[in-house]
């Protein structure tokens, strides 16, 4: 159900079932390590190229998403994913091996609420029991893909954000026991001429606040009305700038913890990740194992998601062409809480 | 004494090359690309000689170096061979750096796979 301009407000409350998070050795040294379902020790997972490690974690964590939401593959309807590879392979080669009707989205770092909201909306309609919602980013394939060749060891300023190398993944149903999701707000870009594409943080923070302020417009809800309101990867430089532009813009977000995914997945002052964390997986692992798991033990009630995304390629970026940004919102509710 | 300019003009080439990257947000390609043809031009100017005498592996080593023996050995064989000196020369003085990259490249590829 359209509500305002750009929200979707999913009446049947669809469930997320089951929420699985795949982490890299990294992230596992992270102050979340403990919400995390596995912890590969190693980049590589064994695998013969990054591309096959990137492939491992989203199978894993759909393979446990469907364990913990006690469901079977052949229960599935559909699996709705994307990650940051081109021609999002990981997804399409992990679509292969699980055999579920695949809807492949591009929406980089954006993609962990672009395909929730999708697969939540397909739930709400009735086009789906049960669909799932995945996404994953490893750091070396992004680094080969976005920036240079692994062993190529280039310098990166302070403003750089270090990918996340992970997978998480969600089964939405229409009814179950598990957090509901409640509304989801479709972000609009928003391209301010930034040009670099080592300080993504500060490109995409104005498309993260243009999503939140017409999540507030749409909803009539202010900060308060969450407990915690989180960006995916504006991390060191972006989430500063966020703050402040929704200060001036009016909205009193100091009323809510309001905080970034990439700046909770590290320990910002002690890893080396510069200005925090960034990629598809950033607030797919932060929200589907840190902010999940505190629900279920009562601690939040309702949480907004607001995954950003800067919608770059190699190409663009090498003719001069500036950063385009997206944000999607998704607002999460523990069960048993009314809209 | 050669020790102390050696760090001061290595130390201030690279100085040169952080700036590019930092502040003119050069790529690494292009900033090593500049630096080899700054270090081209000096040498046309028979400016680089002299640094070497000067600061010695100061400014052998970093990359400035390579547009100077790539100028210089030009130049060389201009003198002896002529003008198709221009072209054989440039690879005489550079070619047992371009082979080591090639050679020691090679071996390394033996015992490591590059992964990208």
């Amino acid at each position: 159900m359209l509500r305002g301009k750009q929200t979707w407000w999913f009446e049947s409350r669809p469930v997320i079932i089951g929420a699985a998070t795949v982490v890299g050795p990294d992230e596992g040294e992270g102050p979340l390590a403990a919400d995390f379902d596995l912890v590969h020790p190693e980049l590589d997972m064994q695998q013969k190229s990054w591309e096959k490690a990137e492939r491992l974690l989203l199978e894993q964590a759909s393979e446990f998403a469907l364990q913990h939401a006690g469901i079977d593959s052949s229960q599935l309807q559909f699996f709705v994913g994307g990650d940051l590879l081109n021609q999002i392979i990981s997804n399409s080669f992990a679509a292969r091996s699980l055999g579920v009707p695949y809807v492949g989205v591009f929406g980089a770092c954006s993609t962990s609420m672009e395909t929730l909201a999708l697969a939540s909306l397909m739930v709400d309609s009735g086009a789906a029991q049960y669909a799932m919602a995945a996404t994953c980013s490893h750091n070396c394939t992004a680094e080969k893909q976005f920036r240079y060749p692994t062993e190529y060891g280039s310098q990166k300023p302070p403003t750089a954000q270090y990918t996340v190398t992970g997978a998480g993944a969600a089964v939405i149903a229409s009814s179950g026991s598990g957090p509901y999701v409640e509304c989801a707000t479709v972000g609009k870009i928003v391209d301010l001429g930034i040009k670099d594409p080592f300080n993504m943080g500060a490109a995409m923070a104005p498309a993260a606040v243009d999503t939140i302020q017409s999540h507030f417009n749409d909803t009539g809800r202010t900060p308060g009305d969450y407990d915690i309101i989180v960006t995916g990867d504006l991390a060191g430089v972006g989430h500063p700038i966020a703050r402040d532009l929704l200060t001036r813009g009016g909205v009193p977000i100091d009323n809510t913890d309001f905080n970034d995914c990439g700046l909770m997945v590290y320990d910002v002052k002690k890893q080396k990740v510069q200005a925090g964390g960034s990629g598809c997986a950033c607030s797919a692992v932060v929200t589907y194992g840190h902010l999940l798991k505190r629900m279920r033990k009562g601690q939040l009630k309702r949480i907004l998601v607001v995954a950003t995304g800067a919608l770059l390629s190699p190409l663009s970026f090498q003719q001069g062409e500036s950063i385009p940004c997206i944000a999607h919102a998704v607002s999460i509710c523990a069960g048993g809480e009314g809209a | 004494m050669i020790f102390l300019w050696a760090f001061l003009v290595g130390g201030a080439i690279c100085m040169l090359g952080q700036i590019m990257f930092d502040v003119f947000k050069m790529t690494p390609a292009h900033t090593m690309a500049t630096l080899v043809v700054i270090g081209a031009v000096v040498d046309g100017f028979n400016l680089y000689e002299p640094l070497i005498k000067f600061a010695g592996a100061g400014a052998t080593v970093p990359i400035t170096s390579f547009g100077n023996a790539l100028v210089h050995g030009a130049l060389t064989e201009l003198h002896t061979s002529g003008w198709i000196g221009v072209i054989s020369g440039i690879f005489k003085v550079t070619s047992a750096g371009i082979s080591a990259a090639i050679i020691f490249s090679f071996l390394a590829s033996l015992v490591v796979r590059p992964k990208g």
